[in-house]
């Protein structure tokens, strides 16, 4: 009944839930979506009624890690409260996370740039719930969005919390959560160790990081309910993802679509593949290789790939088409995340760049009897000594692909390539930044 | 008085910056990797002391000059 009576109402398909179609203004958010209706608040130690719906609406955050919401929203009441009570200096906030520091990722800019109030109702939404009284929304310096951003928060009725525009800089772990928190509090965004936000977050206070596509859904769930968000998607992650899609494809871009998809219907879904696809990157530069073989049927939804042996991460699939060579792209990334290292931890300062070098030896075919050994024991030396996981993904990202494509590793040890030389569509990657040992944080400012 | 003996030492990897020091205190606990930074057993950033290692590590723990290992019940 709640699906029929949202879809009679707004006219929107059941599965393009987000609003990616329509204009960002508030009327025409508001006849999308109806109004918002105001979330009982937050009562002592007890989060709002909203948690429960979230709950049961089985939301699990799109920013990468697919953490259910609704444990994140209990943890930040819970660490704000001293004896049953608010106390004052432990007041929670919320950010809302639009960093979207992967190079291969738009969805969380089409998103805010299309129905930047829907990520703003989730704020206000997500603040009550938990007794927030300001709260944040990032977006990279420069992002396309900023001034869509400026124009939603400025339209809307006071609600009484205040959201705060900021703009840390253009760094790939500026999106951690914790660099993030640390921006908020401290204008340095360096990642922060051991303590969590939902702990310890900016200025010391708990604080919840949400993606603000996770925002989206939750303004949904407000809305509609939690019975109504898991009508579709995978019974494990219910509801609808975006997906950022690009590589030997159509078109490239983003779409929405119930989770647990197959690969295949969703390269339909950028028309078609446009060479034969070797393999995928999924997740982003953090994430995982994975062969073309048997990947084809693979539910787009974190379980299920992750079975598959890739990462659905912050949903990205790019297909890598039969003239790339996937170590060259492999190359080309590993080197530009050595350089995105916040320059606090030694394994990710020296490491990342020692591991760089290792492929790009094997990448440019050099004969070199002592690589694979190095190479190992590089992998082995930045895994699971970092303050953030910046490190553990490049690792990731290089093992991956040495097992996605033994072939191709082979022949590049015999100073062969089968890829054809400048075809075919790369990974975008930006410009490359030589690591440095940065404690005091001044690249991160 | 507890009658759990374990404890662990805890590294912080912001707060190192590869002095060396621990390794020299208590070589047998922990070592240095190819660009002088503390490894601990099982290569990650906590690890377990038996009573025996104790000592050791409290070693390692004074002797860090930024203060970036920690000895924890």
């Amino acid at each position: 009944m709640g699906a029929a009576s949202r879809e009679t109402r707004h006219g929107c398909p059941m599965t393009e839930r987000l609003g990616l179609a329509s204009p960002p203004g508030l009327a025409d958010h508001l006849r999308t979506f109806g109004p918002m209706p105001l979330p009982g608040g937050r009562s002592g130690g007890q989060p709002g009624p909203l948690v429960d719906e979230v709950e049961r609406a089985g939301l699990r955050g799109r920013g990468g890690g697919w953490f259910p919401t609704h444990l994140k929203l209990r943890a930040v009441v819970e660490s704000s409260e001293s004896r049953g009570r608010l106390s004052r200096t432990r007041q929670p906030l919320v950010i809302a996370n639009g960093m979207e520091g992967e190079p291969a990722s738009s969805k969380d800019v089409v998103l805010l740039t299309s129905s930047p109030h829907l990520v703003l109702d989730g704020i206000e939404a997500a603040a009550r719930t938990i007794g927030a009284t300001d709260a944040f929304i990032a977006v990279h310096r420069g992002s396309p969005a900023i001034e869509v951003l400026e124009r939603a928060i400025a339209e809307r009725p006071a609600s009484g919390l205040p959201i705060t525009l900021v703009t840390p800089p253009a760094r790939y772990v500026a999106s951690e959560e914790s660099a993030l928190s640390h921006w908020v509090g401290d204008g340095v965004a360096q990642p922060v160790y051991p303590d969590r936000p939902f702990q310890k977050g900016a200025g010391g206070r708990p604080t919840l990081v949400q993606n603000v596509e996770t925002l989206a859904h939750l303004a949904l769930i407000a809305r509609y309910g939690g019975a109504w968000f898991a009508e579709v998607g995978a019974p494990s992650a219910p509801g609808t993802t975006l997906v950022s899609l690009g590589g030997a494809l159509g078109h490239m871009g983003v779409v929405e679509v119930p989770t647990g998809t197959p690969v295949k219907d969703l390269l339909g879904r950028a028309g078609g593949t446009t060479s034969p696809v070797r393999g995928f990157l999924t997740g982003g530069y953090g994430g995982g290789w994975v062969a073309a073989d048997g990947f084809m049927s693979t539910p787009w939804d974190p379980d299920s790939v992750r079975a598959a042996g890739g990462v659905i991460g912050a949903s990205i699939l790019w297909a890598v088409g039969a003239e790339v060579c996937p170590l060259e792209e492999l190359d080309r990334i590993t080197r530009w995340m050595a350089g995105e290292s916040a320059g606090q931890c030694g394994p990710c300062i020296f490491g990342l760049p020692a591991l760089a070098d290792d492929v790009h030896s094997l990448a440019s075919r050099r004969s070199d009897a002592t690589r694979d050994v190095r190479l190992q024991r590089h992998l082995t030396l930045v895994t699971g000594r970092g303050g953030c996981k910046h490190p553990d993904g490049v690792a990731r990202l290089v093992a991956t692909a040495l097992s996605a494509f033994p072939d191709e590793v082979a022949i590049h040890g015999d100073g062969r390539c089968s890829a054809h030389p400048g075809a075919g569509t790369h990974l975008p990657v930006p410009p490359v930044r030589v690591p440095v040992i940065d404690p005091s944080g001044r690249d991160f400012r | 008085m507890s009658d759990d003996d374990s404890r662990t030492l805890a590294l912080d990897p912001i707060a190192c910056d590869g002095r060396g020091l621990c390794h020299y205190a208590a070589p047998d606990l922990i070592d240095l990797d190819e660009w002088g930074y503390p490894l601990l057993r099982g290569g990650g950033l906590r690890m377990g002391i038996s009573r025996e290692e104790r000592d050791a590590a409290r070693d390692a723990v004074h002797a860090c000059p930024t203060l970036a290992l920690h000895l924890e019940r």
